[in-house]
């Protein structure tokens, strides 16, 4: 069987970055000066975003 | 990959969220590679546990994830009950959940890899989980246009343990049924079976002394933080057992030479970690009774790959999303998973045996 690994591997990390590239640019813009706590416990801003385990 | 360009591409990535996204962002990127490189450096999973607690009465994965279970419990449901802006992983007991954990169960063993399983082992190159992990993304997405109208089968509100009863009453509910499934796994086993590893990987590098065939590194396993794959399901078999769960996706891959990725992924992830490079380096080298993947076994895989992702969504996570983070923080759906999915289990291993996986 002949090996396609290294194709595989390119592949995969360039269909990787393309997602990643296209998700920034199709995302709406980040508000840079309303950036989340570093530490969501005790900043007093309720933890927002996505989780698994949301119905969202 | 070399560790050095690889070490400054991550860190131009880090520098790239800072500055573009958010700090957090950035350290919940850390935080990515970090676990990644300690689930492949441990080769903890939760698919593999279930497996060998299943055809080999062996307890000693379960175990690890009975007791990573009740440490993430120990650590999160204080936070939960203490800062009002943490929310637990709730999620809604529904038919969707139902159907979605117990399709997620079977199709992991197939699939030979769980969510977080499927991450690392692409990450590692092995080339089935390589060609899965899209699909299950794919199939992720899917499940999430198709969310409401599963839920429209039916569904009741999330519960949340430590919401609903309190910080005591939750976390000691949490513990004293995970204690119940400790002792139920315990008899059903057997005695004479070891439920942990001897020691917890503290003292010496278990990985490096029980290969067979590989160097072996009795330094001090200080600062490389929690061994999970001490408690995990690795036990004294250590490389044996590793050669013989690669086999299936390594060896059977014609990854005989094998110089490439997974090679190249054990320099990325093993910092100074021996037992990730002990182990890849026997991963590497095809078992002698190795046999490629047929057309079959890929379409299959590939097939419960997509499904699996579908279901993930339907079963409001997977094992981490779902029963980790669920269980961990109080969460009734949680429960519903593991249960459902270890059903799905069940199945999807004579599944699994069928088409000879």
């Amino acid at each position: 069987m002949k090996d396609h690994t290294g194709f595989l591997r390119w592949a995969f990390w360039l269909v990787l970055v393309l997602f990643l590239g296209w998700d920034f640019l199709r995302s709406p813009a980040i508000d840079l000066r309303q950036e989340p706590p570093l530490v969501a416990a005790g900043s007093g801003q309720v933890v927002e975003g996505g989780h698994c385990s949301s119905v969202k | 990959m070399k560790r050095v360009p690889l070490a400054a591409a991550l860190a131009a990535f880090f520098i790239l969220l800072v500055w573009s996204v958010s700090v957090r962002q950035a350290v919940l990127f850390l935080v990515g590679i970090g676990y990644g490189a300690v689930l492949a450096g441990a080769r903890f999973g939760f698919t593999t546990g279930w497996r060998n607690l299943v055809e080999q009465r062996d307890p000693r994965g379960v175990y690890g994830q009975l007791l990573l279970l009740a440490l993430a419990a120990i650590l999160a449901m204080p936070l939960l009950g203490h800062f009002t802006e943490l929310h637990a992983a709730l999620g809604p007991p529904s038919v969707s959940l139902l159907v979605g954990a117990f399709v997620f169960g079977l199709t992991m063993q197939i699939a030979d890899g769980c969510g977080s399983g499927t991450l690392y082992k692409a990450g590692l190159g092995v080339p089935l989980n390589m060609a899965i992990l899209p699909l299950f993304a794919i199939g992720s997405f899917l499940g999430s246009v198709q969310m409401h109208d599963w839920l429209s089968l039916g569904q009741l509100e999330p519960v949340g343990l430590v919401q609903a009863w309190g910080l005591g009453p939750a976390l000691a509910a949490t513990l004293v049924s995970l204690a119940v499934i400790a002792v139920v796994v315990r008899v059903w086993v057997g005695s004479g079976k070891a439920l942990f590893e001897e020691t917890l990987g503290l003292g010496r590098d278990r990985a490096g002394r029980a290969g067979d065939d590989q160097p072996r590194d009795r330094r001090p396993a200080v600062g490389r933080g929690v061994r999970l794959r001490a408690v995990g399901r690795q036990g004294r078999a250590g490389a044996r057992h590793l050669r013989s769960r690669a086999e299936p996706v390594l060896g059977r891959c014609g990854q005989r030479t094998a110089p490439g990725p997974v090679r190249a992924a054990g320099r990325d992830v093993d910092h100074e970690h021996r037992p990730a490079r002990g182990a890849l380096w026997v991963a590497t080298r095809k078992p002698p009774s190795g046999k490629p993947l047929t057309p079959l076994q890929w379409t299959i895989g590939l097939a419960a790959g997509f499904v699996m992702g579908y279901s993930s969504r339907l079963g409001f996570g997977c094992n981490v999303g779902a029963m980790f983070s669920g269980i961990s923080t109080g969460s009734v759906h949680g429960w519903i998973w593991l249960v459902m999915a270890f059903l799905g289990t069940l199945i999807g291993l004579r599944v699994r045996r069928r088409f000879a996986f």
